[in-house]
């Protein structure tokens, strides 16, 4: 039953996302082709709904569902990593049309050739995680 | 039921996509989708490889949970909760891809000729392997995703965020405005 909030809350996150079309591939290269506002639209609200809730959250206004404060991890301090390791990531999400997220809600939706990215995402992780301590954070 | 069948608008998306952030850390997680692809490294063996995949990974298994939900959603969102509508692409981005070679642009999530295992070839399989090393190396190197640090990261106004979304449109933009049009 723990996990069962988890559950729920990965079926919404799937739903919003195809009913979104947040998971298409055209959509993503509509985007960076800038033919269009609607991933710019939905990622710009997302983030101000976003930072609406963090804000009141911080006031002290919400607070989990154990009491305590909202809390968001802080990302550790860099340039590099996030300069690079992000440009690669966009240069995967332009090229498949998927980031983490919908490549297991595509599965969802029939797209089979998914589990192809996933194996291979999953050997990209492997691969940072063997070369980590060589390469420049 | 219509506006349910019908695409949802970017204005209704995004802050139902903030729900999904604020759920997860009134639970007392973090949203970000692309740490299950380290948990199931990690579960998988690579522990043996780099103390990088050295972590308890039973505290990750919501994470998996989450997930899973995932690929429910994305089954019941196609199967009963719409109605096929195209995608209603810019008619600029359809004749484009239409001169790459992609047929039916906006008919279904993803293009038949990359995607479907019917017509994979060689072309289309290396495509989607490299793509996903990119995507999973990538996300691990910059320490987060869409999810993690276009959403909850610039949500919280935090920096690093700020610069590794920079980057993700560098890439990205290299990508569908250099790149694709050489590979198609």
């Amino acid at each position: 039953m723990k996990f069962l909030k988890f559950l729920l809350i990965g079926i919404f996150f799937g739903i919003v996302l195809v009913k979104s079309e947040a998971v298409s591939w055209y959509r993503i290269y509509e985007m960076f082709r800038f033919q269009s506002f609607h991933m710019y639209g939905i990622i710009g609200t997302a983030i101000a709904s976003g930072i609406l809730f963090l804000q009141i959250s911080k006031k002290g206004y919400i607070k989990s569902i154990k009491g305590a404060s909202i809390f968001v991890p802080k990302k550790d301090n860099g340039f590099i990593r996030y300069i690079i390791g992000g440009t690669i990531f966009g240069l995967g999400w332009a090229l498949v049309g998927v980031c983490p997220g919908p490549m297991y809600i595509l599965l969802g939706t029939g797209v089979y050739s998914m589990l192809i990215v996933i194996a291979a995402a999953l050997l990209g992780t492997f691969i940072y995680g063997v070369l980590k301590d060589k390469l420049p954070h | 039921m219509e506006y349910i069948l019908n695409p949802w608008p970017w204005y209704i998306s995004g802050p139902l996509i903030a729900i999904v952030m604020a759920l997860l850390l009134y639970f007392g997680k973090t949203f970000g989708m692309s740490s299950n692809l380290k948990t199931l490294c990690t579960i998988g063996g690579a522990g043996k490889f780099s103390d990088f995949f050295r972590f308890n990974w039973k505290d990750q298994v919501w994470n998996l949970v989450v997930v899973l939900g995932a690929v429910i959603g994305g089954f019941i969102a196609t199967h009963y909760l719409s109605n096929d509508a195209v995608t209603d692409l810019n008619p600029q981005t359809i004749s484009e891809l239409q001169n790459m070679g992609f047929q039916n642009a906006g008919a279904t999530l993803v293009p038949n000729e990359v995607f479907s295992l019917d017509t994979l070839n060689t072309k289309s399989l290396i495509l989607l392997i490299v793509g996903g090393l990119l995507v999973g190396f990538g996300t691990r190197y910059a320490g987060g995703c869409t999810s993690g640090h276009a959403i909850t990261g610039l949500s919280s106004l935090q920096k690093p965020s700020l610069i590794a979304v920079i980057g993700f449109f560098i890439g990205g933009l290299i990508m569908a405005n250099l790149l694709l049009p050489l590979i198609f």
